[in-house]
């Protein structure tokens, strides 16, 4: 009986976990998305000198609404990609020449800034590409808004599912015990004394699923990103959630998820016999 | 001890108990008697406070029970020891276990519970037969350990509903001389039953209630006006439903 439920639950929380991991995921790449949200960076040609960067740097610091300007050239930018790349960044080694280019990286403090250093730097001399995500951006955070509402709608369901699944169950045992309980009412014991051992059976319930699908998670999470967190790092340019933070995140919230459907199921399900 | 002023309680299509006053001494050994559906199970049900009084006082132990809050509940019960006809013991539980759980409810050290169940089983005449289970033992020894369940926390009150509706007569009274002999050591007894000899034999106050009301409450014999009352065959008991 107790079995049917436990599945039941973990059952629930691997969607539950899907979720989770799909938005924790999009909110990563939307947050990274965001920084980019906020700067602007202008790609500069192999022949502008520093002293002409400076000039540019000067004419976007004009710009109302400009907080920070800074310029990066190759060689730096080379080794920050090497540092996002972790363990794979020895990849870039073999690139030989260094492909990229001097930059400037413009940080507004109002996004309408934003809109004028890309207009200005469109006018301007020696500029090769200007990177500035403002479109995507909004729609990636459209999207992420839309997943994360959706989801929550979904979650509180399947958390509403998962209370009646417990509470039937832990149901058929207090009807198993009825015996029992009507007399420990008659000698005189409280309502938590009664309830007592039938909360810790849903609480038990309760934490045997949330590792179970806590379990089954991990070890998905850890193959797909194992298999595609490269490629998603290409396509997104930004890496998959870590495995370890993910798991540790999901114990904590399945372990408070499943304790409290647990403990609310078995609440519900003796309530009506403990009414007098 | 048990004291009804003008108590009354209706339920939705009949009469329950109507402007019922009464007064139960400690120490008292008191017989309710009455066709079923007379009202008797309203009487013990309200002193146990499973259900309100529609008005009325009813003060168990000097306490007013009908303004008891549910946590209060409880404690008050714990004041009342129960015995019902059919012993309702723990089929799983030994002899010894069945009596203990009612100490280890009201969180007695196990220690207490080692040194006082035996004890109480003495003091019934089952000493013998602590480890057996329930199916083991006769009616009598069962309603034996049933009225030590209900004494060993030493209640002011015991309350035995037709605690010999399913024993022989030699067993009944039997178990009707041990709660002589409980009475004795101070607990006021109230006890139900539909058995004519019982009551003319012990000779105790006997509380007639019929269509709500109290009939008769005198020291005597059951009465030939009740018992020939065709409605007043042998029920199952008050408590034929559980508390909820």
């Amino acid at each position: 009986m107790s079995l049917a439920s436990i599945f039941s639950i973990s059952a629930m929380l691997l969607i539950l976990g899907l979720f989770f991991i799909v938005a924790v995921n999009i909110n990563m790449a939307t947050e990274a998305a965001k920084q980019d949200y906020e700067t602007v960076q202008v790609y500069l040609q192999d022949e502008v000198t520093f002293e002409e960067a400076q000039v540019l740097i000067d004419s976007f610091k004009r710009i109302e609404g400009v907080s920070e300007t800074q310029y990066l050239d190759k060689e730096t930018a080379l080794l920050q990609w090497k540092a996002k790349w972790g363990e794979s960044g020895y990849l870039l080694d073999s690139l030989g020449n260094n492909p990229l280019p001097n930059s400037i990286l413009i940080t507004v403090s109002q996004l309408e800034a934003a809109d004028q250093v890309v207009l200005k730097a469109g006018k301007a001399q020696g500029i090769e590409d200007v990177k500035y995500y403002k479109e995507t951006v909004e729609k990636l955070l459209k999207i992420t808004n839309f997943i994360q509402i959706g989801a929550l709608i979904i979650m509180v369901f399947l958390i509403i599912v998962a209370v009646v699944v417990v509470s039937n169950t832990i149901k058929l045992t207090v009807f198993a015990r009825s015996r029992e309980i009507t007399m420990m009412k008659y000698v005189g014991a409280t309502n938590w004394f009664i309830r007592g051992p039938f909360l810790v059976e849903g609480m038990l319930i309760g934490i045997f699923s949330a590792l179970i699908s806590v379990g089954i998670i991990a070890l998905t999470y850890s193959k797909i990103s194992e298999l595609i967190g490269q490629d998603v790092f290409i396509i997104l340019s930004t890496p998959m959630v870590p495995v370890s933070f993910m798991t540790i995140n999901l114990i904590s919230i399945f372990l408070a998820v499943g304790i409290s459907i647990g403990a609310c199921g078995s609440i519900i399900s003796m309530r009506r016999f403990l009414d007098t | 001890m048990i004291r009804f002023e003008k108590v009354t309680k209706y339920y939705k299509n009949n009469v329950g108990l109507e402007n019922v006053s009464v007064h139960i001494n400690k120490g008292d050994f008191v017989f309710l008697v009455g066709p079923s559906g007379a009202g008797k199970s309203t009487f013990i049900k309200l002193i146990l406070k499973e259900i309100e009084a529609d008005s009325g006082s009813i003060l168990v132990n000097e306490k007013e029970v009908t303004s008891l809050s549910n946590r209060q509940i409880p404690i008050l019960r714990r004041s009342i020891g129960i015995v019902f006809q059919d012993f309702r013991l723990l089929p799983k539980k030994t002899v010894f276990e069945n009596v203990a759980f009612a100490m280890e409810i009201i969180h007695k050290s196990p220690r207490t519970i080692r040194r006082q169940v035996p004890q109480i089983l003495s003091l019934v005449g089952i000493a013998n037969k602590a480890s057996k289970y329930p199916d083991e033992l006769s009616a009598g020894e069962q309603q034996r350990v049933a009225i030590a369940r209900a004494i060993v926390n030493n209640p002011t009150v015991l309350i035995a509903d037709e605690p010999t509706g399913n024993l022989d007569p030699d067993t009944a009274w039997e178990i009707m001389k041990l709660l002589e002999q409980i009475n004795l050591r101070g607990t006021t007894i109230v006890m139900v039953t539909h058995a004519k000899d019982i009551v003319d034999r012990m000779n105790k106050r006997v509380i007639v209630i019929d269509k709500g009301k109290i009939v008769r409450d005198n020291v005597g014999a059951y009465g030939i006006d009740v018992f020939e009352t065709p409605s007043c065959q042998p029920e199952g008991g008050v408590f034929s439903q559980d508390v909820k």
